[in-house]
C-alpha cells in the first residue's frame, strides 16, 4: 500500500487523489490485477454473494428501522403499517426477511464448500475461525430479528431460545434475567434487541473486512486445493472473476426474487402473524429453518449424564484428555509426566470408554454416586452438544491435519464428508418435527441422536484418525498442468468419439 | 456436476421446513383453484365485493377487521363516491373535542373499519373466547385461503368415533372437520340464503364461504397484484440480464480454456 510503489493514473482527478490517499491504487491491487486461482468452480461465488446480502440486508434494515417502532404494544401494527401504507415497504420487509434465509443458504454452502475442499488448513486457519465468528454473529442477528415483529412466534421463539442460558449452571439464571431485562420477554427485551439488532450487521460487516483481509494475505484455496505456483495458474480477479461472479449472482437472485415475489411467507411460520400474546402458547414452536440442524442437536439430548457416562467419554479420548493434562502439569508444577505419542483417538480407547458409557447410560440412576447423581441434566446437555457443534468449527484445522486440502484427492473422507452433510440436512428435517413425532413408530429423537452421533463423531473421531492414516490420490503438479492435462484429455475423447462416428 | 449438487442441496434445505407446517390432526383442507394462485394470480372484483358483504353482514357482528380503511376498498372495484357511502353506513367515536368530551360521528373514507367490541376483553366476554381480527387470518393460518374456506364450510355432526374418543362436545362448542382438533367455539356462521347477492351468484354456504377467504385473502394481502406483477418483470429484466452477463463472461473467459 505505500505510495512509494504506487503507478499513476492517466486521470488527473484519480491520480491527484490517488497520491494524496491511495484508495485506488489499493483497489486496483485488491480486486483489480489481484492473482486468483484459474480453477474456481461455481461453489466459490458464494462468498461475494454472502457479501452482496449482508450489503441487501444493511441498506433494507436502516430503511425498515426508519418506520419500525421498538414497542410490545406497538411493534406488531408498526410492521403491518410498512406492509400497508409504506410505499414500497411490503417489498422492503419481503426483501429482508427472505433475505436472512438467502444470507443463510449462501452462507451455509459457502461453510460447507470450505470443508469439502481443505480451505480451513494452513495458512487459512484464522481465515477460517473468522467465518466461524461471523456465523456465530450471523445467528445472533437472525434470532433477535426474528423477535423484533412480535408475533407469536417471535415471542415464544425468544423465551425458548434465552430460557436455554438457565441450564448454565451457578450465573445461568442471572444471564436470562440480563437478556430478558426482567422477568420474562417483554418490553425491556424487545428494545434492547431492537438496539443489538441494529448493532450487530456493523460488527459483522467489521469481521467479514477481517475475513477478507485474511483472504488477501493468503490468497484464495481452490478446488485442487494445491498452491498457486507462478502467474500461469491465476488469472486477475478483474474481469474473470468479477464477470464469473457476476453471472453467478444474479442466477442466485433470480432465486432469491422468485420467493420474494411469489412465495414471501414460504418460508416463516403463519403464527408470526398473529400478535404475540403471553398467555397463549403456540402448538408448535418451531425456529427459522437455517437454525433446525442445531435445533435437532439441542433436542436429541434427552438423557440426564451420570459420572460412569462422563468418565466413559473421558476414557474415549483419553490419549488427547492426558496428554492435555500432562502438558498442564508440566507448566505449573513442573512435573514430567510419561504421555501418549499422539493424541489422536486411538480405536481400544474408544471402544472401551463407549462401552462404559453404554454401562453408565443403562444402569443410571441404579448405582449410588456413580450413576444416580446427575452431572449435566438434559437441558444443559443439549445446550453444550448445541453450541458444541458449531464450537467444533472452531478448531476444525487442527482436528483435521491430513497434508491434503481438497477432497477431491481424499478417496475415504470424501463419501464420509457427503454424509456428514446428507446427515445435517436430516437433523434439520428432524428439527422442523414436533417433540412427540415418531418413524416406523421409533421415537424421533432416536434418529436425531444417532445423527448427532455421527455429527461430533466425523469431527472428534473420523478426521483425526484419517488425518493419521488416510492415504490420498496423487495431486496434479500444478493447476496449469491439470487444466492442459483435462484439455488434451477431452480432445483426445473427443477424437475418437469422431472417428466412431466415422 | 456442481450445479446438479447445488439444485440439490436446495431443494433438501427448502423441502424439510414446508413439512413442518403440514403437522396437526386435521385434515387438509381441500385445494380451491382460486383466481390470485400462482405468479400471474390476480383477485376477482366481484367475489371481493360479495364476500365483503358478508363480511358486513354475518362476520363483522363478532370479528374485528381494524387494519382496513374504507379508503382501501376502491381495490374491490369501487369508486371514490361507492366507498364514502359505506362508510357513512357507520359510525365511529372520534375526540376528544374542544371541550375535551369524546363523539359520534359518521365515518369517513379515511377511517378504519369500527371494531364490533371496544376490546379484546369485552370481545371475550361476550364469545367465550376472542373472536380474531381478521385482517391477516389468510396469512396467519397454514394453506391461507383454502384454511378460511374449509371452516367456514366444514361444520357438522361431531361423528361417532370422536365422540367416544373426547366425549360429547359441551356448550358453546361445535364439531369443524377442518379446525386443528375439531372443536370450534364458532357456531356455524352460515347458512343458504342468509345473505341476498345482487349479482345472480349462488346464495350457498359453499360459495359464501369462498367469496369471504376472497375477500380476507385481498384484506391480508392487498399488495399481492403489485406485488406478482412487480416479480415477473423483475424475474425477465434477471433472464436477461443473466444472459448478457453469461455471454460476457464466457467471451472473457474464451482465451483462458
Amino acid at each position: 500500500m505505500g505510495s512509494a510503489e504506487r503507478e499513476k493514473f492517466d486521470n488527473p482527478t484519480i491520480e491527484w487523489i490517488d497520491s494524496r490517499l491511495p484508495i485506488f491504487s489499493l483497489l486496483q491491487k485488491e480486486y483489480g490485477v489481484f492473482p486468483t486461482p484459474r480453477n474456481f468452480n461455481y461453489f466459490w461465488n458464494f462468498g461475494a454473494i454472502a457479501g452482496v446480502m449482508l450489503v441487501t440486508m444493511i441498506i433494507t434494515g436502516i430503511v425498515l428501522a426508519m418506520h419500525y417502532t421498538g414497542d410490545t404494544q406497538q411493534s406488531f401494527d408498526s410492521v403491518e403499517r410498512i406492509m400497508r401504507d409504506v410505499n414500497g415497504g411490503w417489498l422492503i420487509r419481503y426483501i429482508h426477511s427472505n433475505g436472512a434465509s438467502f444470507f443463510f443458504l449462501a452462507v451455509y454452502i459457502h461453510i460447507f464448500r470450505g470443508m469439502y475442499y481443505g480451505s480451513y488448513k494452513a495458512p487459512r486457519e484464522i481465515l477460517w475461525m473468522l467465518g466461524v465468528v461471523i456465523f456465530l454473529l450471523m445467528m445472533a442477528t437472525a434470532f433477535i430479528g426474528y423477535v423484533l415483529p412480535w408475533g407469536q412466534m417471535s415471542l415464544w421463539g425468544a423465551t425458548v431460545i434465552t430460557n436455554l442460558f438457565s441450564a448454565i449452571p451457578l450465573v445461568g439464571d442471572s444471564i436470562v434475567t440480563l437478556l430478558w431485562g426482567g422477568f420474562s420477554v417483554d418490553n425491556p427485551t424487545l428494545t434492547r434487541f431492537f438496539a443489538l439488532h441494529y448493532l450487530l450487521p456493523f460488527v459483522i460487516f467489521a469481521v467479514v473486512f477481517l475475513h477478507i483481509w485474511a483472504l488477501h494475505v493468503t490468497g484464495s484455496n481452490n478446488p485442487l486445493g494445491i498452491d498457486t505456483k507462478g502467474p500461469q495458474d491465476t488469472l486477475p480477479f478483474h474481469p474473470y472473476y468479477t464477470m464469473k461472479d457476476s453471472v453467478g449472482l444474479i442466477a442466485f437472485l433470480i432465486v432469491y426474487a422468485m420467493f420474494v415475489f411469489f412465495l414471501p411467507n414460504s418460508l416463516g411460520h403463519p403464527d408470526n402473524y398473529i400478535p404475540a400474546d403471553p398467555l397463549v402458547t403456540p402448538p408448535h414452536i418451531v425456529p427459522e429453518w437455517y437454525f433446525l440442524p442445531f435445533y435437532a442437536i439441542l433436542r436429541a439430548i434427552t438423557f440426564e449424564t451420570n459420572l460412569v457416562m462422563l468418565a466413559g467419554f473421558g476414557v474415549m479420548f483419553l490419549p488427547f484428555f492426558w496428554n492435555f493434562g500432562a502438558a498442564i502439569a508440566k507448566m505449573l508444577v513442573g512435573m514430567k509426566l510419561p504421555t501418549f505419542e499422539a493424541m489422536t483417538p486411538k480405536p481400544i480407547f474408544l471402544a472401551v470408554g463407549f462401552i462404559i458409557a453404554a454401562l453408565g447410560f443403562v444402569l443410571h440412576g441404579m448405582i449410588p454416586l456413580l450413576t444416580n447423581v446427575t452431572i449435566l441434566d438434559a437441558k444443559l446437555g443439549g445446550v453444550i452438544a448445541m453450541f458444541g457443534s458449531i464450537l467444533i468449527w472452531f478448531v476444525l484445522p487442527w482436528l483435521d491435519a491430513h497434508p491434503i486440502r481438497s477432497a477431491r484427492f481424499r478417496p475415504v473422507m470424501r463419501p464420509l464428508f457427503i454424509l456428514l452433510v446428507a446427515i445435517f440436512l436430516f437433523l434439520g428435517y428432524a428439527g422442523a418435527k414436533s417433540a412427540d413425532a415418531t418413524l416406523f413408530g421409533i421415537p424421533f429423537s432416536i434418529f436425531a441422536l444417532i445423527a448427532t452421533g455421527y455429527y461430533f463423531a466425523y469431527f472428534l473421531i473420523i478426521l483425526p484418525i484419517l488425518a493419521k492414516t488416510e492415504k490420498g490420490l496423487e495431486l496434479p503438479p500444478s493447476i496449469h498442468e491439470d487444466i492442459l492435462a483435462k484439455e488434451k484429455a477431452k480432445e483426445a475423447s473427443n477424437k475418437t468419439k469422431a472417428e466412431a462416428a466415422k | 456436476m456442481s450445479v446438479r449438487i447445488f439444485l440439490t442441496v436446495l431443494a433438501l434445505v427448502i423441502a424439510p421446513f414446508n413439512i413442518a407446517h403440514a403437522a396437526g390432526d386435521a385434515p387438509k383442507p381441500p385445494e380451491q383453484g382460486w383466481s390470485f394462485n400462482g405468479p400471474f394470480g390476480t383477485y376477482d372484483k366481484a367475489a371481493m365485493q360479495r364476500g365483503l358483504k358478508v363480511y358486513r353482514e354475518v362476520c363483522s357482528a363478532c370479528h374485528s377487521m381494524k387494519r382496513i380503511y374504507f379508503r382501501n376498498l376502491q381495490a374491490l372495484g369501487y369508486t371514490e363516491d361507492q366507498v364514502k357511502n359505506i362508510a357513512a353506513e357507520y359510525s365511529v367515536t372520534d375526540g376528544p373535542d374542544a371541550d375535551g368530551e369524546m363523539f359520534e360521528r359518521t365515518a369517513k373514507a379515511s377511517d378504519r373499519f369500527p371494531s364490533p367490541y371496544p376490546n379484546k376483553n369485552a370481545a371475550k366476554a361476550a364469545n367465550g373466547v376472542y373472536p380474531p381480527d381478521l385482517s391477516l387470518i389468510k396469512k396467519a393460518r397454514a394453506n391461507g385461503a383454502d384454511y378460511v374456506a374449509a371452516i367456514l364450510s366444514g361444520y357438522s355432526e361431531a361423528p361417532a368415533e370422536f365422540t367416544e374418543h373426547n366425549g360429547p362436545l359441551l356448550d358453546g362448542q361445535y364439531y369443524n372437520k377442518y379446525m386443528p382438533g375439531h372443536v370450534i367455539a364458532m357456531a356455524p356462521p352460515l347458512s343458504d340464503d342468509i345473505v341476498a347477492y345482487e349479482d345472480g351468484a349462488p346464495q350457498t354456504v359453499d360459495q359464501y364461504s369462498r367469496d369471504v377467504a376472497h375477500f380476507l385473502s385481498w384484506a391480508a394481502e392487498p399488495e399481492m397484484e403489485v406485488r406478482k406483477r412487480t416479480g415477473v418483470q423483475v424475474i425477465l429484466f434477471l433472464l436477461v440480464f443473466f444472459g448478457i452477463m453469461y455471454g460476457i463472461k464466457k467471451k472473457i473467459w474464451a482465451d483462458v480454456h
